[in-house]
């Protein structure tokens, strides 16, 4: 029998997804917190895409001012608690620690600023001070990270703030990608519900923007405009047999299983196609559904793949087992999915070559497809003078977050093709400074 | 195995380890616990007309994630009637006869002295230490540190308890004083056969900032406490080598003040210690920590060569000496080991900030490994002190080595500073950097 078992309730299914940060107690914290060396000019802090000044923050919570660490992250990065648990900590600031160095465990940073946020959200202490009413609105396209920090930072400055959102909830892929064990959708929600009552910014649900009428009316009634749109539907690998049942995006399978929890379809045996990180959240997430065998196979070599060695390991953990250099050819089936045909490939000058002759069939009644998202080009597309780089990502100013349409400012997956929520988070911010000096 | 066994002013005694009277030493049931555990003698919880305590009485100071490196209370001395006491001190020493039980006392009058020490001696205690040291409740009532303070009335009490006694006779120093010589002194006059020190330091524990009470609170209110623990130890080491050294003293000590483990126990007998009392450290961690205690004083002994604690009493004592004779022409300067820096760059920022300049960044060194500025370097330790990794920042000599020239000498030479502006200050060339190169450039201009 797998380790999974089928997840036959709610309660089985968070079980099934134990959070793989829980929260500290206040003596764990204060262990942690007491060892943190408050490095000068700290290299976790350069490590922070939104530079939260770590070693003071965790030097607050050692000297028993919670709220003041709360407010030092929150300064920096207002989804403090969700970057917390959900930050690949690993590779950023955790990464960076010096005692790192010296062999020694770094600093669990992550679950400290997790563990301070939480206590400004569950005391609803509010931070900051907006500034009075500027009498300028801004509208903004998407209520992901990026779109919610940027409605955070302009409500400071005193802006109005619209955001429209396709969706029912707020948070974007936080809610509907983020693995259920690195947060739950109540944690997140939860925190986004602190700051919208602190910022006072109004979401408009079930709300996409699509049309040019759409973006005509938000340009005649707002003086700018932020788009934290995100990336859209997993793209194609252009293979025979995609359109079976059972095969189905990584993306689309994600948002399905955050959504439907214990309720959700998975094979018995699952095959995800991909390498990067949503490969691994994929296998590791149909495993813990209780798929009996889950294979990772990716067209290149181990060392090749975009995923953190981490998430990898996370994801063998569970009894995915890994098959590498094995590009599919072809997915087999009548209706349903039975098998994926793959070659053998070799990585020459750094493209994938396949292996005259190498074919081989693995059967499975499931495949998961984490081979990329596509950007939002049918929107972009609708913008004037919207430019993308090669990548279909919109082309902005590092600086400011502006776009090549000046009312416009973008952020997040749109221009970064799809990185981590703390680097969302860090250009809405930045964006709405950049609006605000936009709009003197 | 070298000989651990010590004699202190005619006590013999298995080991230098004692109990110090605390709440560790209150009844026969932990004296005995102890013994078996290993320790080598007790200074019984100090008797006297029994009082009654408050509660709470213990305030503790934390380092970061360090538990109790200071512990403050309020407690005064027994409160069990004296013959509860007695018994118990008579039913340890049948069964542990070799190991020395000392009565710790604190009564008022001559008649009450000279009474308590005939009970207790007839008990079977193999010692007295008269505490007059107690900073707290007691000096209230003209006891304790209210006699340790006044030199005169520490003699004249001594002299009556010399009057019966017909053991040993220990005088437990309170540190509340400017200087700790002024009642050794008065001890050994009044006839007193050994000294302890110290007893605990008056103290204010902290405060809780939300009731603005401080600690320890007792209904709503608070009092000054007597303060010991590993923080205390430097205060004590250096009052144990103050009478040690000094030749109006002249009698055995027993060593108090914040011992935790062997090394502690070690640094004190090399002081002029002959035994150790041990409170604090037994009230965190029990009786157990003898264990380490005993294994690391006899490795100790055993790597440096010493058959007895005899041959180790006061051996650091000749290398203390007063300031003015030590060597002003000895240098070292900083050094730091690359392959162990971490790159914290606190030895930087405690440089430049607390100290003298000395330590450069390197900018375009991923790994931020720091360098000394051997000029700016004045080879005060502070940067070795500071960084967190073993022996990556070590203090190197620089100087031929054979010179010696000390303040005392300079003086008798005449060639010391002697006006504001002297050439002969020890600053004069060493560079120091503009006020206003503190600031950012654009703070620059005025």
């Amino acid at each position: 029998m797998p380790e999974f078992r089928r997840p036959k309730s709610e309660a089985d299914f968070h079980k099934n997804f134990e959070q793989i940060k829980p929260l500290m107690s206040k003596t764990e914290a204060n262990q942690e917190s007491g060892r943190c060396l408050f490095c000068y000019d700290a290299p976790c802090v350069k490590a922070c895409p939104t530079s939260i000044d770590i070693p003071l923050f965790i030097r607050q919570i050692n000297n028993g001012n919670l709220s003041g660490s709360a407010k030092t992250i929150y300064a920096a990065n207002y989804f403090g608690r969700i970057c917390g648990n959900v930050c690949p900590t690993e590779v950023l600031c955790e990464g960076a620690c010096v005692f790192e160095k010296q062999n020694i465990r770094p600093i669990d940073i992550g679950r400290l600023q997790t563990y301070a946020t939480y206590n400004s959200i569950r005391n609803n202490k509010k931070h900051f001070e907006l500034a009075a009413d500027n009498g300028k609105k801004v509208a903004i396209i998407g209520a992901g990270p990026a779109g919610i920090s940027c409605a955070c930072e302009l409500r400071k400055l005193g802006f109005t703030v619209d955001i429209f959102e396709a969706k029912s909830q707020p948070s974007g892929l936080t809610i509907y990608g983020v693995a259920p064990y690195k947060i739950t959708n109540e944690d997140v929600l939860e925190e986004v519900a602190y700051l919208q009552e602190q910022f006072q910014f109004k979401i408009h649900y079930n709300s996409a923007i699509q049309s040019k009428k759409d973006l005509a009316r938000l340009d005649s009634e707002y003086d700018a405009i932020f788009l934290g749109i995100g990336l859209g539907s997993t793209s194609g690998i252009g293979i025979k047999g995609e359109n079976l049942d059972n095969c189905i995006g990584a993306v689309e399978f994600i948002e399905n299983m955050k959504m439907e929890k214990h309720d959700t379809k998975i094979g018995k045996n699952v095959i995800v196609l991909g390498g990067g990180n949503t490969a691994m959240d994929a296998a590791s997430e149909a495993a813990r559904l209780g798929a009996e065998t889950v294979m990772l196979c990716y067209r290149r070599s181990k060392i090749e793949m975009r995923a953190y060695w981490f998430e990898y390991d996370l994801a063998k953990s569970v009894g995915t087992r890994g098959v590498f250099n094995a590009a599919p050819l072809e997915i087999i089936g009548t209706s349903h999915v039975e098998g994926v045909k793959f070659a053998q490939t070799e990585i020459i000058d750094g493209k994938v070559k396949i292996l005259p002759g190498s074919e081989f069939i693995k059967p499975c009644d499931m495949v998961i497809k984490a081979t990329g998202q596509e950007t939002q080009v049918n929107l972009l597309n609708q913008i004037d003078k919207i430019k993308l780089d090669k990548n279909g990502c919109i082309s902005i100013n590092l600086e400011t977050g502006q776009t090549t349409n000046p009312k416009y400012f973008a952020g997040g997956d749109a221009i970064n093709g799809g990185k981590e929520v703390v680097n969302a988070a860090a250009d809405g911010k930045k964006a709405a400074t950049g609006i605000n000096q936009f709009l003197q | 195995m070298p000989d651990l066994s010590v004699n202190f002013a005619g006590i013999q005694s298995p080991n230098p380890f004692w109990l110090a009277s605390a709440p560790p030493t209150n009844s026969g049931y932990q004296v005995m616990k102890a013994f078996d555990a290993g320790w080598g003698g007790a200074v019984w919880k100090t008797m006297g007309i029994p009082i009654v305590n408050v509660s709470s009485r213990y305030g503790g100071v934390n380092y970061k994630d360090k538990r109790l490196v200071g512990l403050n209370n309020i407690e005064l001395i027994t409160d069990r009637p004296l013959k509860d006491n007695l018994r118990d001190i008579e039913e340890v020493k049948k069964y542990f006869p070799n190991h020395p039980v000392i009565a710790s006392l604190m009564v008022d009058s001559r008649d009450e002295w000279q009474q308590i020490i005939k009970d207790v001696e007839n008990a079977g205690s193999d010692g007295l230490e008269l505490n007059f040291g107690c900073p707290h409740g007691m000096c209230e009532r003209g006891m304790g540190s209210a006699v340790g303070q006044e030199p005169k009335i520490l003699e004249r009490i001594t002299a009556w308890v010399k009057e019966v006694a017909t053991t040993p006779v220990i005088v437990k120093l309170t540190p509340n004083i400017t200087d700790i010589r002024e009642p050794a002194r008065a001890a050994r006059a009044g006839g007193s056969d050994a000294i302890s020190l110290i007893n605990t330091i008056q103290s204010l524990v902290g405060v809780d900032i939300d009731n603005f009470v401080p600690y320890p609170v007792v209904d709503g209110l608070s009092t000054n406490g007597g303060y010991c623990g590993p923080a205390i130890k430097p205060i004590a080491l250096n009052m144990v080598k103050e009478c040690a050294m000094d030749p109006g003293v002249g009698i055995p000590i027993s060593g108090i003040g914040g011992i935790e483990n062997w090394r502690d126990v070690v640094e004190y007998l090399l002081l002029g210690s002959t035994t150790i009392q041990v409170c604090t450290a037994v009230m965190h961690y029990g009786f157990g920590i003898v264990r380490e205690l005993t294994a690391g004083l006899e490795q100790y002994m055993l790597d440096k060569g010493f058959n007895s604690v005899d041959q180790m009493i006061g051996k650091a004592l000749p290398n203390v000496k007063p300031w003015e004779h030590l060597n002003l022409e000895y240098q070292v300067k900083a050094q730091i080991e690359d392959e162990l820096c971490i790159g914290c760059q606190l030895c930087y920022i405690a440089c430049e900030d607390g100290a003298h300049q000395a330590i450069r960044l390197n900018e375009n060194n991923e790994l931020r490994i720091p360098s000394i500025i051997e000029e700016n370097c004045v080879g005060c330790n502070l940067c070795s002190l500071v960084c967190p990794v073993d022996n990556c920042i070590s203090m190197v000599r620089t100087d031929s080595g054979k010179k010696i020239e000390t303040w005392h000498q300079r003086t008798e030479k005449g060639s010391i500073p002697t006006t504001w502006n002297d050439k002969r200050a020890g600053g004069v060339g060493h560079w120091i950097p503009e006020p206003k190169d503190a600031l950012k450039q654009d703070k620059k201009e005025l």
